[in-house]
Formats: structure tokens, sequence, C-alpha cells
């Protein structure tokens, strides 16, 4: 997978529920207010189904899903 | 007597939220539906609502995910419930759905169960009345999501004894519930109330005073709400909102609680809230 797609295919999914298109890769989603920390789950089975990775209890920390390159990074971890 | 087996009958909305929130605090459960479609479901929301718990670090540090999921037996089978010691109720807010389900825990159940109604509009002591043990029905209006919302609305049928409202009381207090005691009454204290402001909201949208989220930021921006009323119907769900004020219309005879023409419309068309995906907002 390219270096852009991961990033892509998560922006995809998160435009669906904010309205932010100058939403940058290292901006927290959670911190400012963009998403509701009860999105969170849903961030983790979108990333669950779509990059086909299982995130175990000890992954389950807001800080691997905070920002679209700490996705990222973790989505990599896990390929 | 220390509770230890509850039965928890209905698996929708709040009866999941009732096993997760029991297990999480030591009780063993039983949680029975009658379809194997909607316990399966269950599992995995409550799996989904432990996970999302981790994440927060809102878990004990003993418990797992797994390890909560471990003590909850999903079931369809309601002779499971012979060895608990007390019930709590959370099937469909119909009269006529309820009272089989008590033929059932009559059954079942040990004499000296208790049986909690988890209603929010149906008298207690009605359902007292088609049991051979009102004295130990309760009334527990949990509030929705149950492992997040401390306070519990505790009902006293007519019959209900002192001992049965003790036993009640150290049990919600082990799953970390704040108790307010009411008498029984139609709607009790929170739906009464709930549910006409739910409704006439409804009716501003019908009328097209003003459209749902507006309604919905009045009452956050003015009023300090956490969420506005038409919020607050999707996440209890506009079926359970429409079966609740048909029950208030039923038990006073007062037309201030008929239903809004667009509540019963859209219940008709399947949209149903957050459960369904579609309310007044899109989930």
């Amino acid at each position: 997978m390219t270096d852009d797609t991961i990033k892509e295919r998560i922006r995809t999914f998160l435009f669906k529920h904010i309205k932010d298109n100058e939403l940058s890769n290292d901006e927290n989603l959670f911190a400012s207010g963009l998403l509701n920390s009860l999105f969170a789950m849903q961030l983790v089975m979108f990333t669950e189904k779509e990059f086909q990775v299982k995130v175990e209890n000890e992954d389950l920390d807001l800080k691997n899903f905070s920002t679209i390159n700490a996705i990222d990074e973790f989505v990599r971890r896990k390929l | 007597m220390e509770i230890q087996l509850v039965g928890v009958v209905g698996a929708g909305v709040m009866g999941r939220g009732v096993a997760q929130n029991l297990s999480q605090s030591g009780f063993k459960v039983i949680l029975i539906d009658v379809s194997e479609e909607i316990l399966k479901k269950a599992g995995e929301e409550i799996k989904q609502n432990l996970r999302f718990q981790v994440m927060m670090k809102k878990l004990d540090e003993s418990q797992t995910p797994e390890s909560i999921l471990d003590n909850i037996v999903f079931t369809t089978d309601f002779k499971l419930l012979e060895k608990c010691d007390y019930v709590i109720e959370n099937v469909t807010e119909k009269w006529d759905i309820k009272k089989d389900v008590y033929a059932q825990l009559e059954t079942f159940c040990p004499e000296s169960c208790i049986y909690a109604v988890n209603t929010s509009v149906i008298p207690i002591t009605r359902i007292g009345s088609v049991t051979k043990r009102p004295g130990q029905v309760i009334g527990i209006h949990f509030m929705n999501p149950v492992p997040m919302k401390t306070m519990v609305e505790v009902i006293r049928g007519y019959h209900t004894t002192d001992e049965t409202i003790e036993t009640t009381k150290n049990l919600l207090s082990r799953m970390g519930k704040e108790v307010v005691l009411v008498n029984d009454s139609p709607g009790f204290v929170s739906n009464r109330v709930l549910m006409l402001t739910i409704n006439e909201a409804i009716f501003l949208v019908q009328d097209q005073v003003a459209p749902a989220e507006d309604v919905d930021k009045i009452f956050k921006g003015c009023f300090g709400h956490k969420m506005g009323p038409l919020e607050t119907g999707d996440l209890i769900g506009l079926d359970t909102i429409l079966y609740s004020l048909e029950a208030l219309c039923d038990s006073f005879n007062d037309d201030k609680y008929r239903p809004s023409p667009l509540l019963k419309k859209m219940v008709d068309a399947g949209l149903h809230g957050r459960k369904s995906g579609q309310g007044f907002y899109t989930y």
C-alpha cells in the first residue's frame, strides 16, 4: 500500500462525519472538538474493517486514533 | 441476601446495558431474549462498549472485555432463571408483551426471586397483580446508556415491601448507581415530564416552527441541556417514545399525551432513531 493510500482512505471515512476540508494529518480529532469521543469506537471498527487489522486490547488507546498520522502509523505496524 | 446471579430479560438497548453494567460490577448474568439474532448483536455491542471503555481508560485493571463477557450467559432458555436471586426485566414497553414475560418468570423463577421492572411507563402495581409475589415486584427505571448513567429512578409499587426496596438499593449501589425512590404513578417522575417535552418538540417540527437541529440547539444553548429533546428521542428510540405516550394517554385518559402525527408517521416508516440508523438525525 502506498504512502498516501491509507491516509486517503482514512480521510474519506472521516469526511463523512467532519465538515473540515482543511483537516491536517496531525490535527487531534478529539481534542479539537471535531469528533465526539463516542466516535472513537466507530474509528476503531472502521480501521479493523477497512484495513483488515485486529485492534487488540493493548492497542485500544486514544493515542493510536487521535490523528490521521497516528492511525496511519498504527495500521502500518499491524500490516 | 447477597445477590450473586441476576437474570436480565430482554437483550435490547436497555437489557444489554444492564447486563454489561452488572457483569462489570462482579455479578454473574443470564441474558435472555427470544431472538438468537438479537442476543448475538447484544454480545457484539457489549464487546464494543467495553473496548471503548478500555480506550477511555475506564475499565478496572483486573478486567478485560473478554473476562466481563465471560460472566454473561446469552440464551433463549427461560429455564436458566431457576437459579436467579434477582431478575431485571427490560422487554418492549407494551403491556401485552410484558404480561406474557411475567407468566414465564412465575413458572421458572425461585420463590424468593425479586422482579425488577425496567420500564419508563408501565405501572409497577399492575405488573405485581399478574404475579403471586407483588411484594417482591419493584420498578427500576435505568437511564440510557446504562453503564454511564449513575442516577436511577426506583419505583415502589403499592405492595412492594421494605425488604425488596433494601435489597434493590444494595444491588444498585454495587452497580455504582445513585437512587431516587418515587411512588407508583404512570410515567413516574422522569417520563411523565420528558415524554411531553419530546412530543411537544416533535409537534414543533411538524408545525414547521423550527427544524430539529434548531429546536435542540435552543435547549442546549439556553438551558444547558446536554442533549436536545429530539436527540434524546432518537437515543431512546422513537418507537419507545410512541408506546410510552400511548401508555400515558391510556393511563390518564388525558389527551395532552396524544402522540404527534409526525411521530406516528416516522415510527410507521421505520425511522426509529439511533437504533435504526435514522430518526430526526442520521446515524
